[in-house]
């Protein structure tokens, strides 16, 4: 158990800022994810943390104590990558008491180390194979098994998830879950993927160019963006942005209501669409269209529930929307940032 | 696709490039003509002359004498001490390469400063025409000039004093050891840029997030090389090995430049004992006979890489 902080972090190659400046810090026993693009630089920040990279600039601490200069194999930090890097030649038990073995555990207390984590990630039958006579799923269990073995203050997922089938993946990310919710230990979880990190996280960190945009709850990262990058990267579909003068307005799909059907009781916003298709996604339908003012160019996306009728007739008609005041966020047109509601 | 395939137009015919057996047989052919004129035409060659009673100014064969020259072939002492210093050469060479190669490769795997420099000077020795090397390394060896010796001499370990005694000079070629570890370092020089290529390819194959994962489990840099880098090098590595294997065992040259088997015949190898005995001698089929003895080895070895080098393929 431990508190990971992060102040100030910097890592350039050369021109390049791959982490430009990142502050954060998390909580004992947290799952705090990070969520980034591809280039992000979400990736030089948890090779940072691990220590396979010097940071340019800034500090690492772990409890309280900087860890920066540490090499990798002397900071108590576990990590499971994406590939789950399980060593080739090596049995599944091998691969699971390497880290004993290389952190020199006397070899009377394998055996219990070993019964522990293969009991509480249910691998005992493989113990003897090979990492190639598995399946995905059971990589990414003999990983989390040799993660987990050596007791580690910090865990750092590298999307742990995104090799496996889409079936699998729904159980595993539960299981994941529980297994850090029951080990309490505390865990920096990288992924592109905002199923992932909402889901899993406590908190989610959106990192964009080397920067985090904002760090917070997943509840509030969806209700609150802190700028127009998080509003239209979080959520699916995204948040619409509509450009009224000075300012732009964020308005999530769920809360875009056809004007006829719905019952506003404060509207903030009342919009035009040219609806250009339709969309059936089982429990609703999604709309597409354009502001019929032209003040907006950007498509706009409208979730309908399916009890407020049959839209099909709608596709190029025009269709009055409104929005609730209270579920209007409004952002400044030049820098982006949230300031305030209608 | 589509669009193209269905474009109007005559319809073209299935030209030569559409058979593959034909196609096949043509792209070998240049190969199969090589193989078979200027190694299989030989080798017969040498099996029916092993089995008569050829000489050089004789060439001719007209009788089949059996297994007579084998027979004379192991009766000389020499070909015993050439056998001998073959293997030994051989491995001293394998081992050398085993470990300045996988050194070598795990020094290119990491970036450095002047790390294209040391990449071209590994690679020279391949480069460099042979006559200007063993120019070289004959003057590197020689009895009274060899640099090597004058350097000794001004960091005194050689000379009156010197830790290598009194003597002025090492004469590399002169003494049976030396000669032999000669013999083996101009051989390791030849072979390790090939060997470290072969290598480092299969070190760069190797996926950075094991190493990494490894380091982050807790392992040093030596756990790392013996349980991770070297286990998965091993396949390349032997392909390596048994090519070079095949390279220094049945080659005479360095050995007819350096010391001609000398002194004595305490650096015979087998290859060279063949060509001296065969044509310089004039024994034609006795010389036949001795080379034939490194077909067993050449051929096991031969069979072992190309087997270890498709499997490696394979997987």
């Amino acid at each position: 158990m431990a508190i990971l902080e992060v102040r100030g972090i910097k890592k350039h190659f050369g021109r390049i800022r791959a982490v430009d400046g990142v502050d954060f810090r998390t909580r004992d026993g947290e799952l705090f994810a990070v969520l980034g693009l591809s280039g992000s630089g979400k990736s030089t920040l948890m090779r940072l943390v691990a220590g396979l990279e010097q940071p340019t600039e800034g500090d690492i601490l772990l409890d309280g104590k900087s860890v920066v200069g540490i090499p990798p194999r002397h900071r108590n930090v576990a990590m499971v990558f994406q590939s789950y890097a399980l060593y080739p030649h090596m049995t599944v038990r091998d691969n699971i008491t390497f880290p004993l073995r290389a952190r020199k555990v006397p070899r009377e207390k394998w055996a219990e180390k070993l019964d522990w984590v293969t009991a509480m990630l249910g691998i005992g039958p493989l113990l003897d194979r090979r990492p190639t006579r598995l399946s995905g799923g059971e990589k990414q269990k003999v990983a989390l098994a040799r993660a987990l073995v050596r007791d580690p203050e910090l865990f750092i997922f590298d999307e742990p998830l995104s090799a496996l089938d889409a079936l699998v993946r729904n159980t595993a990310r539960a299981e994941l879950r529980e297994l850090q919710r029951r080990t309490g230990i505390t865990t920096l979880y990288v992924t592109h993927d905002q199923l992932e990190a909402l889901g899993l996280g406590d908190r989610v960190a959106v990192m964009r160019g080397g920067r985090v945009h904002q760090i917070d709850t997943p509840a509030d990262l969806h209700a609150r963006p802190a700028d127009t990058f998080v509003a239209r990267f979080i959520g699916n579909p995204p948040m619409n942005l509509i450009e009224r003068d000075a300012q732009v307005l964020g308005i999530r799909p769920e809360h875009l209501l056809p004007a006829a059907a719905a019952h506003v009781a404060d509207p903030g916003l009342r919009l035009q669409l040219r609806i250009s298709h339709l969309e059936f996604l089982g429990e609703h339908w999604v709309a597409y269209g354009f502001d019929e003012s032209g003040q907006s160019k950007e498509r706009i996306v409208a979730r309908l529930s399916q009890e407020r009728g049959e839209f099909g007739a709608l596709v190029g008609q025009v269709a009055d929307f409104v929005a609730e005041r209270r579920n209007i966020k409004i952002f400044d047109k030049q820098s982006g940032r949230l300031v305030g509601q209608v | 696709m589509n669009e193209e395939a269905g474009a109007s137009g005559p319809p073209a015919r299935a030209g030569l490039a559409d058979d593959e057996r034909r196609l096949g047989w043509l792209m070998l052919g240049p190969a199969l003509l090589y193989i078979g004129g200027f190694v299989g035409v030989p080798f017969v060659l040498a099996v029916l002359l092993s089995f008569s009673d050829a000489t050089v100014g004789d060439p001719h064969i007209h009788r089949l004498v059996g297994l007579v020259n084998y027979r004379r072939a192991i009766a000389q002492p020499q070909f015993w001490t050439a056998l001998g210093n073959s293997l030994w050469i051989t491995f001293l060479t394998l081992l050398a390469l085993a470990v300045l190669a996988t050194a070598l490769s795990e020094l290119l795997a990491r970036p450095f400063r002047l790390k294209r420099l040391v990449q071209t000077l590994i690679i020279l020795p391949w480069a460099m025409p042979v006559s200007l090397a063993a120019v070289a390394w004959l003057w590197l060896l020689d009895s009274t000039f060899s640099p090597l010796d004058w350097l000794f001499r001004r960091i005194h370990l050689l000379g009156p004093g010197g830790w290598f005694g009194p003597g002025l000079h090492f004469y590399y070629l002169g003494r049976t050891g030396l000669a032999i570890a000669s013999i083996v370092t101009v051989n390791v020089w030849r072979m390790l840029p090939l060997a470290t290529l072969i290598v480092l390819a299969g070190r760069m194959s190797i996926p950075r997030e094991l190493f990494d994962q490894a380091q982050i489990d807790g392992a040093g840099f030596f756990r790392v090389l013996l349980r991770i880098s070297i286990p998965a090098l091993m396949p390349v590595l032997t392909v390596a090995l048994l090519f070079a294997a095949l390279m220094v065992f049945g080659d005479m040259a360095t050995v007819a430049l350096l010391t001609r088997g000398g002194p004595g015949t305490a650096t015979q190898v087998l290859p060279y004992w063949a060509f001296l005995q065969g044509i310089n001698g004039g024994d034609l089929s006795g010389g036949a006979a001795v080379a034939l003895f490194m077909l067993p080895v050449l051929a096991g070895v031969a069979i072992a890489a190309l087997r270890l080098a498709y499997r490696s393929q394979q997987s």
